[in-house]
């Protein structure tokens, strides 16, 4: 029977290889309420949504316990198409929208209303002709559901983003049974004026019945809307509220907190401070997909690590891949008072600065080649390392011994576990994998070191392992480290300084010991709030 | 500023492509071809009624091939170089109509019903390889091609008289195993390029003003054929089976989540492909009246890919019209280039040179012509 629930999710648990990812979560929605579910990333929000969704990585990976309650009774969703039979819509992050479609098309895509005629009669259904009056007519009225006026036979391609969202989201309206729909960080691409559209919607779409799942960085839009929030941290529900109840800075430092014991650091000869800046970054923009700068600035001092922190989709990972010329960048970058000229990977590390990337696999490693290669290999081709004298630039030999010895050298000071300077990088662990990056940077001897991520996909007990080389590297060789993470615990263990960035700029710069809320609502593009709250 | 333009809303497609500068670039490519065939038929000094005749005719006969082509584009399989399986699906039927003297637009009916099985088995096979190249069709087709080929010369070569009992003194070589390396089609000679002869015989005789024009002969019930394919063609594109090849050819992920059985609709649209260009090689061969056991089908793949080409398709995006002005482009390239070449340089090996030179020269052209338009689109976006 029914008891009022369009949705329970009941005591949902999920483990990755041994991690667990979910613990017991359970969540319920009323027919056209709006229910907000906040938490920071990796709090596991996306996890809850495969299971919803019957992902097929779910199923993969042994599937999940607890229970899915959908209108009292419990189901199995074992695929996307049976959550959209039980009227369950998706409004995705990243578009599901054919560019070469035109609005009506996309709406109705797979789920076109058709016409028998003479060859469906032999050939069976598929060859039905498409009924294109009828698709119009249908997307115009989902389109209308949302008082917007788009153009159903425009193409997709080449419309605001803004737009896009709205087909997507009129393509899950016009699914006749639809009556939960999830909205995964709908307002993360959107400008403020198209991201206040879209609560409208929301809100016209609840007071229709249908209930809505609003995931969300943006703690504002939930005290906009939400009827009841849910937070989320490390996989377990921890607390729910009515809004009524809510309080900005309450969610914020829900979403956030959890004990940090910073370890004590060894101290230095002399505390970096405003008056050396090393590295000057002046209305900086980067144009890297899904982590856009947007005219940033930024100030580095000599000798300190400075992290930078921010969530998902806002642009920390960009800065340092624009600055080091990965990315298409423009805007004025400084070390010492002289100009680096952008978009030139080669002149940035010639100017002394080294690059960890987050791309570990990708852009990091040289994967089938060995660990001596990997480590020795930028410092060669960009300064000229470990090559005999020669004649012709061009034609140098490599110098084997040196090679060697450097490599030896840099294994045992960074505690590279391996088989030998020759093991193919690939049979490495992630862990090991990192050290030989840092290896590498470090070989360039850098003043400015940026590691991106550096944490990311490698086992608790070499987390710690990097971190104490950072250390090492500042205190020792006094090199200046930028570190982007998205563990935020990790900077503040670190740390001199945090920045935290939000929509591609720089929101504040908190001490380490800074508290939880504060982190919280900065991210959540509060900042402003902060004075109100303490 | 770094931000994407925002305010960019194209018309919907019946508004677009209408400007001057519009045209010249959604078909750049075959006017460039244009240029060339027309500085050609200048440079050989070519009378304009052999060469009207000569390109009627090729097109009748290589039309179908190439619109086969068409249907795997859609699909966002690329250009299927395997129609060459479909054309062995083609010649193996007719195998076996000469076999039993089945004569006529009878025969040629027959060898087009048997050719849809055997067509149908070969493309469910190389639509299943090509599931599992997703990314890499065009080159992986290409060497089923070549791959079929062995396969195709072990059945004829080797296994019939062996293996597969046939005794046929007038197709099979003297030792009774193998078929001759000729093999005539007297029965079926232009079976269908006639079979409406009745209607009207097909000359086109008439003088404009000073002009004689003709005689030109077109090959009427195929250029009827031909229209019925580009009829039934479009038809395909406007039902729920073709928004379904469009949508995977777009993006198989988002046709996926949408429910669409990616995997399936490929392997229908190479299967379709695989039989419409078996029947495109009977059409083909009963207008040669003889063809090359061994080796007719070799070309077909390359040369069909090479027309649509110069017709301005790209291998994500190819239309019927692409298809016609292409074959009928590629094929006054054909006519006019050995004799220009002829004409130029005064050595006719010359012109056969410039005959294989064209043909590869053309894809090579036409691919880079393409990437380069792409770029300046891109730019200017």
């Amino acid at each position: 029977m029914r008891n009022g629930h369009v949705l329970e999710l009941k005591g949902i648990s999920k483990g990755f290889f041994g991690t667990t990812v979910l613990k017991g979560v359970s969540l319920d929605i009323r027919p056209g309420e709006i229910h907000a579910l906040v938490g920071e990333n990796g709090a596991g929000k996306s996890t809850l949504m495969n299971i919803l969704f019957g992902m097929q990585v779910i199923q993969d990976t042994g599937g999940f316990e607890g229970q899915v309650v959908v209108d009292g009774q419990a189901v199995t969703i074992d695929s996307p198409r049976r959550a959209m039979e039980l009227g369950i819509g998706m409004v995705h992050q990243e578009f599901m929208l054919i560019p070469g479609f035109t609005v009506s098309e996309n709406i109705k895509l797979n789920r076109e209303p058709t016409r028998g005629n003479l060859a469906s009669r032999i050939f069976g259904h598929r060859l039905e002709t498409l009924d294109e009056p009828l698709m119009q007519a249908d997307s115009r009225m989902a389109l209308g559901k949302l008082a917007l006026s788009i153009d159903e036979m425009a193409l997709v391609g080449g419309m605001p983003v803004g737009h896009m969202q709205f087909v997507e989201i009129a393509r899950e309206i016009d699914k006749k049974n639809v009556r939960l729909l999830v909205f995964d960080e709908p307002t993360a691409v959107l400008a403020e004026s198209e991201a206040s559209l879209l609560l409208d919607a929301m809100k016209r779409l609840s007071s229709e019945g249908i209930a809505i799942l609003f995931i969300t960085h943006r703690l504002d839009e939930v005290m906009e809307v939400a009827d009841n929030i849910t937070i989320l941290r490390d996989g377990e529900v921890v607390s729910r509220m009515p809004r009524s109840e809510a309080k900005l800075g309450r969610i914020a430092e829900l979403m956030v907190g959890r004990k940090i014991e910073r370890p004590v650091l060894p101290p230095r000869k002399s505390e970096p401070s405003d008056e050396d800046m090393v590295l000057r970054i002046e209305n900086f923009r980067v144009d890297m997909p899904g982590e856009r700068v947007r005219g940033l600035d930024l100030s580095v001092r000599r000798g300190e690590i400075l992290g930078i922190g921010g969530l998902a989709g806002h642009g920390k990972v960009g800065i340092a891949n624009g600055v080091i010329g990965l990315y298409p960048s423009t805007g004025r970058v400084a070390k010492d008072g002289s100009q680096i000229p952008l978009n030139d990977p080669k002149q940035a590390l010639l100017s002394g600065m080294a690059f960890v990337s987050e791309d570990r696999r990708g852009v990091g490693l040289l994967l089938d080649e060995s660990i001596e290669m990997n480590i020795i290999l930028t410092a060669m081709q960009v300064q000229g390392k470990f090559l005999r004298p020669g004649a012709l630039q061009s034609l140098r030999l490599e110098d084997r011994s040196a090679m060697r010895e450097h490599a030896l050298e840099v294994m045992r000071d960074l505690d590279i576990r391996c088989t030998g300077p020759t093991q193919l990088v690939r049979r490495l662990s992630g862990g090991n994998q990192q050290k030989v990056c840092l290896g590498r940077a470090f070989t360039m001897e850098p003043e400015v070191l940026w590691v991106s991520e550096p944490t990311r996909g490698i086992d608790v007990g070499a987390k710690q392992l990097v971190l104490d080389l950072l250390v090492k590297f500042n205190r020792e060789h006094g090199m200046t480290i930028v570190m982007t993470s998205s563990e935020l615990a990790e900077l503040r263990k670190i740390c001199d300084r945090i920045a935290i960035v939000y929509r591609g700029q720089i929101a504040g710069i908190l001490p380490p010991d800074a508290p939880d809320v504060d982190f919280g609502l900065i991210m959540a593009g509060k900042g402003a709030a902060l004075e109100e709250v303490s | 500023m770094l931000e994407k333009p925002t305010a960019q809303v194209k018309t919907p497609a019946g508004g677009s492509g209408v400007g001057i500068s519009d045209i010249l670039r959604n078909w750049s490519v075959p006017i460039f071809f244009l240029v060339i065939s027309i500085a050609g038929i200048i440079a050989a000094r070519l009378d304009i009624n052999y060469l009207v005749n000569e390109v009627v005719g090729r097109f009748g006969r290589n039309a179908f091939l190439v619109i086969s082509l068409i249907i795997p584009v859609m699909a966002g399989l690329g250009l299927n170089f395997g129609i060459v399986v479909g054309a062995m699906a083609g010649q193996t039927a007719l195998v076996i109509v000469t076999h039993y003297q089945v004569e006529g637009l009878a025969g040629f009916a027959l060898a087009a019903v048997i050719s849809v099985p055997i067509a149908m088995l070969l493309g469910l096979l190389v639509g299943k390889v090509l599931n599992r190249a997703k990314g890499r069709e065009m080159v992986t087709s290409m060497i089923m091609g070549y791959f079929a080929n062995g396969i195709y010369q072990l059945v004829f070569l080797v296994l019939l008289g062996t293996l597969i009992p046939m005794k046929d003194p007038v197709l099979m070589l003297g030792s009774g195993i193998g078929l001759r390396n000729t093999i005539d089609l007297i029965g079926l000679s232009y079976s269908l390029d006639r079979a409406m002869d009745w209607l009207w015989n097909g000359f086109v005789f008439t003088s404009v003003g000073a002009a004689r024009l003709g005689p030109w002969r077109f090959p009427l019930c195929t250029l009827f054929i031909i229209g019925i394919l580009c009829v039934l063609t479009t038809f395909i594109t406007r039902t729920k089976l073709g928004q379904e090849m469009r949508a995977v050819g777009q993006d198989m992920h988002i046709a996926q989540v949408a429910g669409i059985n990616v995997d399936r609709t490929r392997i229908i649209a190479i299967m379709m492909s695989t039989v419409l260009a078996a029947w495109g090689q009977l059409i083909f061969l009963q207008n040669l009246g003889t063809f090359n056991t061994y080796s007719s089908h070799e070309q077909v793949g390359m040369f069909s890919v090479a027309a649509i080409l110069v017709g301005g398709a790209t291998t994500r995006r190819a239309t019927i019209w692409n298809a016609i002005v292409g074959t009928l482009l590629f094929h006054t390239l054909f006519v006019v280039s050995p004799l220009a070449g002829q004409r130029l340089f005064g050595v006719s090996q010359v012109g056969e040179y410039f005959r294989s030179f064209l043909a590869y020269g053309v894809i090579a052209v036409a691919l880079a012509l393409h990437a380069w338009q792409g770029r300046s689109s891109k730019q200017s976006k």
